[in-house]
């Protein structure tokens, strides 16, 4: 008890210095959460997806289609429950810099499958009867500013010409991680227009959507898939909702690897910081430490000293850090909205804030304490 | 002044620990606000360089990538018909109709899968892109299922090497050269006969017309043929200069490196703009004598904060200096990252810049300085009795 108050004493005596160094841990230690924040929001699609569900893609690539005609004889594999289809549509509001994601599904089936988009029930049934109908995340609702029944006219990109469809339903994630910054309307919506306008596009859908009656068979019924329509004109590719997901992100892995090197960084960074004030506490204090020892004290001891003072200023900046941290991440959640839908700071990397900032001052103190412990009484004291 | 210059620099080594943590966090810092500038710069390079402003892309109105736009059979004629189109040796339109989609290629020794880019090219690509050169091998013949890739895809994915071969579209396709195409997105792709392409894909239409512009209409001859295509209904089409349409392809991906690469400096600055000032603090600190004595023998008080702030300034220069070399090192890094906006994978490399290396020193020193103004005002503010005095 003793020793815990001698150390707290001691920092102290230089209230400057020190609240300096608690201060630029602090930063490092918000910002070495930050950047893992952003590897996770990343990630934020893979931990959303559920292990039942696959999804059935053109093999060559995703720009290509899948023929309708597909969707009965996945529906007769063994083990397919729910079977739902889509089409990533590409579509802007007013302006192209106002992207987000926009995708026309089968609705019934779509909302069967993914009941973690919550809507509530009368939205629901009017959204199911209007085939102009739409339904948006909560997010993306409150960016434009849209209201329940509001008629938006969408430019299409992929599908050229103007859609004007209406709000009918306005979701929200069950669960923290789910992303509300979608919007989706009616598949036939889409391909009633297509039969009209370009033939050779109807009857076409990008993706098929498949629940599987339990996730251990999941592996099987892609097999199974994929093996019906192997050497026809359109071949399939499916895989785990998961995997589908990791795929977009292996293709960024380039970046995400520069951003885990770059928060590797910052921890060295602190690290000299604190390392530096340490070494100069220490230097100064060399006659004190010598006293102590002359006093019987141990070298143990006042390697103790040290060590507790480095630990109890990388501690208090860590905690300041994680503190700061929560405002930060919300700052940003709503600067980079467009580029995350998901964007929280979780409690794994608040534990490992906490456990970077123990780590630094265990090693800023690990040289000076070692110094301290081994100052001979004679050689300072005889100065 | 030079006996100020050799204060502060003596004053440096004197305390080589101190001196040597903090010109190293600075270093970390300057190295990372050199990395992302150079990645920008890389990014920005590689697709500058991969339109030429000679020519003009020619896409469906409203697409904003190769990839979804379509040019109908029966519009490509027409519209290289246009006047304001180059003629080719052969006297037809010097225009080239192009096949652009995405095939899915594992990586080498991987099965990660990546989006790649197949071009499906005419006969007049390549004099379009004279900064296309053909490495190994040789071209692929027109009207057979032979393809060549780009050097950093031959490189990374599986089944693009020279000799091997890739299947798709119920057919084999053999790789019968590698080109070249320096810093440019073409080297992340792979080319291949468009007619080919197109029959095995089941695509009826072509993704752009490319078309070189006629030399003399100089810069007017845009303006003239989007006239001409808006003069025409048949031609729903829109032109756009190749290389204002490549720097467009990457807008988002510019603006994500830009908000990282201002945000991360910016939060890691304020670390060891905090780490200088420790260190200064120190500096003065452990001098108040030194600094009476120097101020009786009659140094004025411009002069003790001349010296202060000139050693902070070359604490913040060398750790300018030492993370400005470590950043040059990465110039032989390659990355390889997918485009958001294209969805396909883009080979770029960091590019240090004159323009860069001259922010990274200014930041560095900039860092140093304000690490170093408190710190300095104080030792100049010193009174000479109680400097003297001081323990």
């Amino acid at each position: 008890m003793l020793t815990l108050k001698f150390v707290l004493r001691n920092l102290a005596r230089h209230p400057l210095r020190n609240a300096l160094t608690v201060l630029g841990i602090a930063i490092s230690i918000m910002a070495f959460g930050l950047l893992r924040t952003t590897v996770e929001a990343w990630y934020a699609g893979v931990s959303a997806s559920a292990a039942n569900r696959l999804v059935t893609r053109n093999a060559i690539s995703l720009v290509f289609p899948l023929p309708i005609a597909y969707a009965g004889k996945i529906r007769a594999v063994e083990g397919v429950t729910h079977l739902s289809w889509g089409n990533w549509f590409g579509a802007y509001y007013v302006d192209e810099k106002n992207f987000f994601a926009n995708f026309t599904v089968d609705m019934r089936s779509y909302l069967d499958l993914y009941p973690e988009y919550v809507i509530a029930d009368d939205q629901k049934a009017a959204l199911l009867r209007d085939r102009k109908g739409m339904a948006v995340g909560a997010k993306l609702a409150r960016r434009f500013g849209w209201k329940l029944g509001d008629t938006v006219p969408l430019k299409g990109t992929i599908y050229p010409g103007d859609w004007n469809v209406v709000v009918r339903a306005i979701y929200t994630g069950r669960y923290p991680n789910t992303d509300e910054t979608q919007a989706f309307f009616h598949w036939d919506y889409l391909n009633e227009r297509m039969k009209v306008e370009r033939p050779s596009r109807a009857d076409h859908v990008g993706f098929y959507m498949i629940g599987v009656d339990r996730a251990e068979n999941a592996a099987r019924v892609a097999g199974d898939i994929d093996a019906r329509f192997r050497n026809s004109l359109a071949e399939t590719l499916t895989e785990t909702e998961q995997a589908f997901q990791l795929g977009f992100i292996s293709m960024s892995e380039a970046i995400i690897m520069a951003i885990r090197l770059v928060s590797g960084i910052v921890i060295v960074i602190i690290m000299a910081v604190a390392a530096n004030t340490m070494a100069m506490s220490a230097r100064e204090r060399m006659g004190e430490f010598a006293t102590l020892k002359a006093l019987g004290f141990g070298g143990g001891y006042v390697a103790l000293l040290v060590t507790g003072e480095a630990l109890a200023l990388s501690l208090l900046g860590g905690a300041a850090g994680c503190a700061l941290s929560v405002p930060v991440t919300r700052v940003i959640a709503h600067v980079l909205g467009d580029y995350f839908p998901v964007f929280l700071l979780s409690g794994e990397t608040l534990a490992l804030q906490g456990a970077a900032a123990a780590v630094v001052g265990l090693v800023a103190g690990a040289l000076p304490a070692l110094r301290a412990r081994r100052v001979r009484i004679a050689d300072v004291l005889g100065r | 002044m030079a006996s100020l210059f050799s204060y502060s620099l003596r004053n440096m080594l004197a305390r080589r620990l101190t001196t040597a943590l903090t010109v190293g966090g600075m270093a970390l810092v300057v190295f990372v606000f050199a990395a992302m500038l150079m990645l920008s710069e890389g990014l920005r390079t590689t697709l500058v360089l991969t339109g030429s402003p000679d020519n003009v892309v020619l896409l469906r109105q409203g697409a904003k990538t190769e990839m979804e736009s379509s040019v109908d059979r029966d519009q490509a004629p027409l519209a290289e018909s246009l006047p304001q189109v180059a003629r080719a040796a052969d006297g037809g339109p010097l225009a080239a109709r192009e096949l652009v989609v995405l095939i899915t290629l594992n990586k080498r020794g991987t099965t990660k899968p990546s989006n790649v880019v197949i071009r499906g090219i005419g006969p007049h690509s390549l004099e379009l892109r004279p900064q296309v050169k053909l490495k190994e091998g040789r071209m692929p013949r027109f009207g057979t299922s032979e393809i060549i890739a780009g050097e950093s895809i031959a490189r990374r994915f599986s089944g693009t090497g020279i000799g091997e071969s890739l299947r798709f579209g119920l057919r084999d396709w053999t790789v019968v050269g590698i080109f070249e195409a320096g810093a440019t997105g073409f080297s992340s792709e792979v080319w291949g006969d468009a007619d080919q392409l197109m029959a095995a894909f089941r695509r009826s239409s072509y993704s752009v017309v490319v078309a070189r512009m006629n030399e003399r209409d100089g810069p007017s001859g845009l303006d003239g043929l989007r006239a001409g295509l808006a003069a025409d209904p048949r031609l729903q089409l829109e032109g756009k200069r190749e290389t204002r349409f490549y720097e467009e392809q990457s807008e988002m991906m510019a603006k994500f490196l830009g908000v990282l690469g201002t945000m991360l400096p910016a939060i890691f600055s304020l670390g060891a703009i905090i780490g200088a000032m420790i260190t200064m603090h120190a500096a003065v600190a452990n001098r108040v004598r030194e600094i009476g004595t120097l101020r009786a023998i009659g140094f004025q008080r411009r002069d003790i904060l001349r010296a202060f702030l000139l050693e902070s300034l070359l604490l913040g220069a060398s750790g300018g200096g030492i993370g400005l070399l470590l950043a040059s090192t990465l110039q032989w890094v390659t990355i390889s990252t997918m485009n958001f906006q294209t969805f396909s994978e883009l080979a770029f490399s960091f590019t240090l810049s004159p323009r860069i290396a001259v922010w990274s020193l200014l930041f560095g020193t900039g860092m140093g300085c304000l690490g170093g103004i408190l710190p300095a005002i104080k030792a100049s503010r010193l009174v000479i009795v109680d400097a003297l005095r001081a323990a």
